[in-house]
C-alpha cells in the first residue's frame, strides 16, 4: 500500500538511471542508515556490537569485494581468505613504520597493497576460466598463508607468531587496541562499509560495471566489441582485493583486536563464498543479505537450544548447527538460485502491484 | 650465484650422492600420487557425468571410512561392516540425487558447486553427530591388509617400503583398471559417456539422467570408500581428512576436470614433484612449501594447457 511508485514521475535520464528511483526506497535507505549510526549505538549491547554487528559489517565489505570478482565480473576466486590476510599484515606493518599516521587511512591504505597482490594472482585468469581459475586461486591463497606463518618480518617477529593490534587513537580516542570501546570500532567500521558500499555501487553502475558485466556474460563477445579482457579482468581483480583487504584490516584491528595467520585461512575464503553465493551473484546488497544469514544463522541455531531449555551437549549442538546450516544451504538454493537479492526483488514486486497478484 | 647454485646444482648433487634417499622419495611420492588420484577419480567421475564439481568428495572419504569403522565399533564383523557402508555409500548417492541435483537441475555451475558444499557441511555434522568427533584407527588388520614393512638393501644405504602402501597401489591399479573396462565395455558404462559428452543428445536417445547420477555418485562413493580404507590405514581416520581433497584439486586441473588418465597422471606427477620440492628445495624457503608448492606447479602448466594436461580443448563460439 505503502510502496507505490504511482506518480512519481522522471523527467530525465540521470533520474530514471537512478540508483534509487522510487522514492521510498530512498526513505527505506534514510531510515537503515539512521537506525545504524544513531539508534543501533544507542541500545546495543556491547556484546550485540562486538560479536554481532561488527562482524556482519566486515563480513558483508569482504562479501562485497567478491561479489565484484564472482559476482559482477564472473571470476571464480577462493583466495578471499588470503587477500583478506594482506590487508591485515600490510596495516600491521604500515603502522608500526609510520605510528603517527592516522590508523584509518592505514586501514584504507592497506587495500592497495592487496590490490597489488590480487592483480599479481588475477594475471592467469586471462587464459584459465572457471573451476580451473578458481583452483588457480586456491594456489594465492594457500602460498600467502604460508608466507604468513613463515615470514616473522610480516608479523613483526612476535614470539606468538600473531599479530598483535597496538593501541592507536582518532583525534584524541582509542580506536584500535585494547582500551577502544566496541562503540567507537562499530562507528568506524560503520562508517568505512557504508563509505565504500556507495563507490562500489558507483562503480557498478558506471562504466566499469558494464564492462565488468560483460565480460562476465560472454568475455569472447566483449572482447569483440572492444572491451580490453586483461585490463577488465586485473581491474576486477585489483578492486576486489582492495575491498577485501580492507575487510581484512578491520577484521584484525577492529574486529579480533590481535590474530593469527589460520584466522586468513581457506575456510575464510569459503564463509565469503557461501555469502556471496547466498546473497545473490551480481548484488550489492545480496552481499548485505549473504552475510547476515551465513554469519548470524550458526549464532541463532547455538542460542535455540538454550532459550528453550533443551538439555543438549554443547558438542552435539555445534554438529546440529552444521547439519542444519548444510541443509539451509541447500534448500535456499533450491528454492531461490539467484540468492536472497531475487527473493527481495520479488517481495519489492509483490508489494508494488498489491492486492492484485502481477 | 650462491643462490643459483643452491636452487639448480645442489639438490642434483645430493639425489646423485645419496640414491637410496632419492628412491625413497620417489616412492613416498607415488604412493602420495596414487592416493591423490584416487580422490580426483572421485570428482571426475561425478564432473564428467553431471558437470558438477563435487566439493564434497573430501568428506565423502572421511564420511565412508567413519562409516566402515564405527559399524564395526558397534560389533559388526569386518567384512559385514563393508559392505554396510557400501549400502550407505547408495543411499547418500540416491539422496544427494533426489534432494539436491534433481530439484537444482539446468542451474548454473557455481550454484551445483554450492551445493556440493551444503552436502558437505551436512555430512561433516553428521558424521559427527553419529560417530563421534574423535580420530579413530581404520580396521586395517581385519580387513586383511598387510601392515610392516620390507626393507630392500643397496643403493648406498637402505629403502623401505610400506606394505600398506604396495597394496594401496595395487588396489588403485586395479581399481581404475576395473573402471575403464566398465566404462568402456558396458551397456551402463556407455551411458555414461553419452551423458558426460551432452545431457540433452543423451535424453533424447532413451538415456535415463537420474539413473546415471545416482550411478556416478555411488561409483563416486566407492572410490571415496576405497580411498579411505587407505589414507585411514597410513594414518587415522579423523575429519582432519577431508583437507586432502583441497590437494587433490591441483592434480585434476593439470589432468583436466574430464579426464580420468589425466586424474591419475596428474595425481603421479603432483604427488612425485610435491615429494621432491619438499625435500630437496623445501628447506631453501624453510620448509613447509609442500602446502603450496602442487598448487604453483598446476599453475604453471595451466599456462600452457589452459584446459589441463588431458582435459578437452576448449573450443568458444559467440
Amino acid at each position: 500500500m505503502l510502496y507505490r511508485e504511482a506518480g512519481q514521475y522522471k523527467t530525465n535520464y540521470a533520474a530514471d538511471m537512478a540508483v534509487f528511483p522510487i522514492l521510498q526506497d530512498r526513505i527505506g535507505m534514510a531510515v537503515i542508515l539512521l537506525v545504524a549510526f544513531i539508534v543501533f549505538p544507542l541500545v546495543c549491547t556491547d556484546f550485540m556490537l562486538n560479536a554481532v554487528l561488527i562482524p556482519f559489517l566486515i563480513f558483508s565489505l569482504a562479501a562485497i569485494g567478491l561479489n565484484l570478482l564472482t559476482g559482477y565480473t564472473g571470476l571464480l576466486s577462493l583466495g578471499t581468505g588470503g587477500f583478506m590476510g594482506v590487508g591485515a599484515y600490510a596495516c600491521l606493518k604500515l603502522t608500526t613504520f609510520f605510528p603517527d599516521v592516522d590508523i584509518i587511512v592505514w586501514i584504507i591504505a592497506s587495500g592497495f597493497f592487496s590490490a597489488a597482490i590480487g592483480v599479481l594472482f588475477g594475471l592467469p585468469s586471462l587464459r584459465i576460466k572457471g573451476f580451473y581459475l578458481a583452483v588457480a586461486t586456491l594456489a594465492a591463497q594457500f602460498f600467502l598463508e604460508w608466507c604468513f606463518i613463515r615470514v616473522p618480518w610480516l608479523f613483526n617477529n612476535s614470539v606468538s607468531g600473531a599479530i598483535e593490534v597496538p593501541l592507536r587513537t582518532l583525534m584524541g580516542i582509542p580506536v584500535t587496541g585494547p582500551t577502544a570501546t566496541s562503540l567507537t570500532r562499530y562507528l568506524v567500521v560503520l562508517s568505512i562499509v557504508v563509505a565504500m558500499t556507495w563507490v562500489a555501487s558507483n562503480i557498478v553502475h558506471g562504466r566499469i560495471g558494464r564492462m565488468w558485466m560483460s565480460v562476465r556474460d560472454m568475455d569472447l563477445a566483449a572482447e569483440l566489441i572492444g572491451i580490453r579482457l586483461l585490463r577488465a579482468k586485473l581491474l576486477a581483480f585489483a578492486v576486489s582485493s582492495f575491498y577485501c583487504g580492507v575487510a581484512g584490516a578491520m577484521m584484525v584491528f577492529l574486529w579480533y583486536g590481535g590474530a593469527e595467520a589460520d584466522v586468513f585461512a581457506i575456510d575464510q575464503s569459503f564463509l565469503v563464498l557461501f555469502m556471496v553465493i547466498i546473497g545473490g551473484l551480481g548484488t550489492l546488497i545480496g552481499s548485505f543479505f549473504g552475510a547476515a544469514l551465513i554469519y548470524i544463522l550458526p549464532i541463532a541455531l547455538r542460542a535455540v537450544p538454550a532459550t528453550f531449555g533443551l538439555p543438549i551437549r554443547p558438542a552435539a549442538a555445534e554438529q546440529l548447527t552444521f547439519v542444519i546450516v548444510g541443509a539451509l544451504i541447500i534448500l535456499f538454493l533450491v528454492m531461490e538460485p539467484n540468492g536472497l537479492a531475487r527473493l527481495w526483488q520479488i517481495g519489492k514486486q509483490k508489494l508494488r502491484v498489491w492486492p492484485f497478484p502481477y | 650465484m650462491d643462490i643459483l647454485y643452491k636452487v639448480f646444482i645442489d639438490p642434483f648433487v645430493q639425489m646423485g650422492m645419496a640414491p637410496d634417499l632419492l628412491v625413497q622419495t620417489l616412492w613416498d611420492g607415488l604412493v602420495g600420487g596414487v592416493l591423490y588420484a584416487l580422490i580426483a577419480l572421485g570428482f571426475v567421475l561425478i564432473f564428467k557425468a553431471s558437470g558438477v564439481f563435487n566439493f564434497a568428495q573430501g568428506i565423502m572419504v572421511v564420511f565412508a571410512a567413519l562409516t566402515l569403522v564405527g559399524l564395526h565399533e558397534h560389533g559388526v564383523p569386518a567384512f559385514v561392516a563393508l559392505g554396510l557402508t557400501v549400502v550407505v555409500m547408495f543411499v547418500l548417492a540416491f539422496g544427494v540425487e533426489r534432494l539436491v541435483l534433481r530439484p537444482l537441475v539446468n542451474q548454473s555451475d557455481i550454484i551445483l558447486f554450492m551445493a556440493t558444499f551444503g552436502i558437505t557441511y551436512f555430512l561433516i555434522g553428521f558424521g559427527q553427530l553419529v560417530f563421534g568427533g574423535n580420530p579413530k584407527v581404520m580396521i586395517a588388520q581385519q580387513l586383511y591388509l598387510p601392515s610392516g614393512a620390507i626393507e630392500f638393501k643397496g643403493l648406498g644405504g637402505f629403502v623401505s617400503l610400506q606394505k600398506i602402501d604396495i597394496a594401496a597401489v595395487i588396489i588403485a591399479s586395479v581399481m581404475v583398471a576395473v573402471l575403464a573396462v566398465f566404462f568402456q565395455r558396458t551397456r551402463i558404462g556407455r551411458a555414461l559417456r553419452a551423458v558426460a559428452d551432452s545431457h540433452q543428445a543423451a535424453l533424447s536417445v532413451g538415456i535415463s539422467l537420474e539413473q546415471i547420477w545416482v550411478i556416478v555418485w555411488f561409483a563416486a562413493g566407492i572410490v571415496a570408500l576405497a580411498t579411505g580404507i587407505m589414507w585411514g590405514a597410513r594414518s587415522e581416520v579423523s575429519f582432519s581428512l577431508q583437507i586432502i581433497a583441497l590437494k587433490a584439486l591441483p592434480v585434476l586441473i593439470l589432468g583436466g576436470l574430464t579426464s580420468i588418465p589425466g586424474a591419475i597422471v596428474g595425481g603421479l606427477i603432483i604427488g612425485i614433484s610435491e615429494k621432491l620440492g619438499e625435500f630437496y628445495w623445501g628447506p631453501l624457503l624453510g620448509g613447509g612449501i609442500e602446502s603450496w608448492f602442487a598448487y604453483v606447479i598446476a599453475l604453471g602448466f595451466l599456462v600452457f594447457r589452459p584446459q589441463g594436461l588431458f582435459g578437452e580443448r576448449l573450443i568458444e563460439r559467440i
